[in-house]
């Protein structure tokens, strides 16, 4: 088990004959992902790492039966591709792609909700159920399959995580960049309950970061909701005010959004804080010891 | 990216939303014409900078004869204004604003921000206007009101009704001003892709029209490639010279206080780093992202402007390699030993892809002042105790 992706998973990839979708597109398939395909405008009828490439999301899901869509277009069409997804049917979209405008997401992620598409990103790493399933930029060899959920607003962090949990002797169901944008699909609040109900996740890893409140939403969920131990960092307890700390959402203003709220709130709904990520891993044998 | 109060005002009147008449001047002389041109007989002479609080830091002055907008100006333009929203050192005023008094009845506040909680546009107003929003928020909530706008709809009827009834606004001619008055800034507020749009005060006149006396203005970096017009009001020396340096190389640079250099990958390591020192017993000296395309160029140039700091007594680099290969990182390191002095010690924590490659590399290399490090604990307590020998 795992949630959201596993090895039957139909993949196909939006912006699959460019650079970055090329590169990453053939890590995901030596990985073991099923991509199924990939879309590029114009380049329709041609063949693509030895897969179809279509000119419309909609040919690339009517032919190949793809549910889920790994999106690395330039970043002022991320919104309109993600729009493409999500009226053609896809179920997923995994968007990679870093600096799309704030006001094209707010308006895609509105137009997915309507069509019921769920969406991750932009700006985050991916999806990955260890073994199965790789959807996203993540070094696929660091991730061994086990019983610990993780989810992330940072790529490197996930991976910091992920390593510490390894190297403890225990290994990852999925993990999931949720990307630290302002305006981000997939957050703690709906990939929790999914951890929590899946039976292979035995912990949950929660690492958040300055600027906006999901960390806050996130602790009055799991008090109420969640009866796996969970684990969670808050990246930027050192950060200076009013500065964008690299994530165009990780911004601490005025007073809202600081590492030192969010801890507090987590530990008050019984969740393991540590201060620094290098306590990720001993944190989580001590949980997984109980 | 932040613009001035009179470049705010160029994009307000651009939408019809009433501003007082001004020019904004780079010189003492300067701003006596300008002032002869308006005709007062008030003027307001403003400081120009990207900070609030400019009032209370005495960089916003009215003046009642052009002796004074003389005086005024000779002041306010040189000084180093400090204000809550400046760090310590202040910032230079190098332009004022030279501002046609205003007949002030009242004033109020409006703003439009993104609500990251409703996803959407949030129209922020008050009665209490001219004064500072966050003690309005604390003290008085109930004297702010909160209006989402979907920007799949568009500002509605409702919304102004709603903006309108809120202020307690009960003549009809001003209910129909502040509603076009709000329904214009909404729409400026969506298509040249802005952050925010602060205005406070918001004043009333006594003749009852609507006047954006004050004008902050932010936008979406990521958006700036479409909106050549905002971009060509960037202000490059409001901005931290380092970090638009270290910006034309793809690195996000932030500098703070402490004495521990970080180059790391990825912006929550790069937090998640700084934490780690401060847990340690160290300071960070700075935020420092590499990115994902880091190569040996961008990372010589992360340690040079590191080592501008002098106050910098150990470089940690943290690199966990998923994009970011480490063999890069290594050859960028060697490749910075080579372009800049290093006079610290350098503590190096490797991991991910190619890193067993990016030790050999860095074996190979033999450079003095480098201490391999196993992970990110041992980094950051080779990196402070460097930091503490030095």
């Amino acid at each position: 088990m795992s949630i959201l992706v596993n090895k039957d998973t139909k993949v196909i990839v939006q912006g699959f004959t460019g650079k970055e979708g090329s590169f990453h597109a053939e890590q995901c398939i030596d990985y073991g992902t099923q991509i199924v395909g990939g879309v590029t405008p114009n380049k329709g009828g041609q063949e693509h790492l030895g897969k179809p490439v279509f000119n419309t999301v909609l040919d690339a899901v009517k032919t190949t039966g793809a549910t889920v869509s790994m999106i690395f277009v330039p970043p002022a069409f991320v919104g309109d591709a993600v729009m493409e997804a999500a009226e053609a049917g896809i179920e997923l979209a995994v968007i990679i792609t870093e600096g799309a405008p704030v006001k094209d997401m707010q308006m895609a992620k509105a137009h997915a909700t309507k069509h019921g598409m769920k969406t991750l990103g932009p700006n985050c790493p991916g999806i990955i159920t260890a073994d199965e399933c790789k959807i996203g930029i993540m070094p696929g060899m660091i991730f061994k399959k086990g019983n610990v959920g993780l989810i992330s607003k940072s790529g490197t962090l996930t991976y910091e995580g992920t390593n510490q949990v390894v190297k403890e002797g225990y290994g990852i169901s999925t993990a999931v960049g949720i990307g630290g944008d302002p305006i981000i699909g997939l957050s703690y609040n709906q990939l929790l309950p999914m951890f929590e109900a899946d039976p292979e996740t035995e912990c949950i890893v929660m690492i958040g970061e300055i600027g906006g409140d999901l960390e806050i939403q996130a602790a009055k969920l799991i008090k109420e909701q969640i009866t796996k131990p969970v684990v969670a960092f808050i990246a930027g307890q050192t950060a200076p005010k009013g500065k964008t700390m690299g994530h165009a959402g990780a911004i601490v203003s005025g007073s809202a959004g600081t590492a030192k709220e969010k801890m507090e709130a987590l530990e008050a709904a019984g969740v393991t804080v540590v201060v620094s990520p290098a306590e990720i891993g001993k944190a989580v044998t001590k949980a997984l010891a109980k | 990216m932040n613009i001035h109060e009179y470049q705010a005002k160029q994009v307000f009147a651009k939408y019809g939303v009433p501003v007082p008449k001004g020019i904004m001047v780079e010189s003492v002389d300067a701003a006596v014409e300008a002032a002869k041109e308006l005709g007062g007989p008030v003027w307001v002479v403003k400081a120009q900078i990207h900070a609030g609080g400019r009032g209370l830091g005495g960089g916003v002055k009215l003046a009642k004869s052009l002796d004074e907008v003389k005086a005024l100006a000779d002041e306010i333009l040189g000084m180093t204004l400090v204000t809550h929203q400046t760090d310590a050192a202040g910032k230079l005023v190098q332009k004022l604003y030279i501002e046609d008094g205003a007949d002030i009845k009242d004033e109020l506040y409006l703003s439009v921000v993104l609500d990251r909680k409703l996803e959407m546009p949030l129209i922020m107003a008050s009665t209490e206007g001219g004064m500072n929003i966050e003690d309005v928020a604390e003290n008085t909530p109930e004297k702010i009101i909160t209006i989402p706008v979907d920007p799949a709809i568009g500002f509605s009827g409702f919304h102004g009704r709603q903006l309108a009834f809120g202020l307690g606004i009960t003549d009809k001619a001003e209910q129909k001003k502040i509603i076009s008055f709000a329904s214009k800034l909404f729409k400026l507020y969506m298509e040249n892709d802005a952050e925010m749009i602060e205005i406070n005060p918001l004043v009333r006149t006594g003749s009852g029209d609507f006047i954006a006396l004050d004008g902050k203005m932010g936008f979406d970096n990521s958006a700036l490639g479409r909106q050549a017009e905002i971009l060509a009001m960037r202000d490059l020396t409001e901005e931290d010279a380092d970090e638009v340096e270290a910006a034309k190389y793809g690195l996000s640079y932030v500098a703070l206080d402490g004495e521990i250099g970080c180059m790391v990958n990825g912006a929550g390591l790069a937090m998640g780093t700084m934490d780690t020192i401060n847990y340690m017993g160290g300071t960070p000296a700075n935020f420092l992202d590499v990115g994902g395309s880091a190569n040996a160029e961008t990372v010589a140039k992360g340690f040079e402007i590191i080592l501008k700091n002098p106050k910098v007594k150990a470089i940690f680099v943290n690199i966990f390699g998923g994009i970011v290969r480490c063999d890069r990182i290594a050859n960028g390191i060697i490749e910075a030993t080579k372009i800049t002095d290093i006079h610290v010690p350098v503590i190096v924590r490797l991991d991910g892809t190619n890193a067993p490659e990016a030790s050999e590399i860095l074996k190979k290399a033999n450079i003095s002042n480098l201490i391999v490090a196993d992970d990110l604990g041992d980094g950051a307590a080779k990196s402070v105790a460097a930091a503490k020998q030095a």
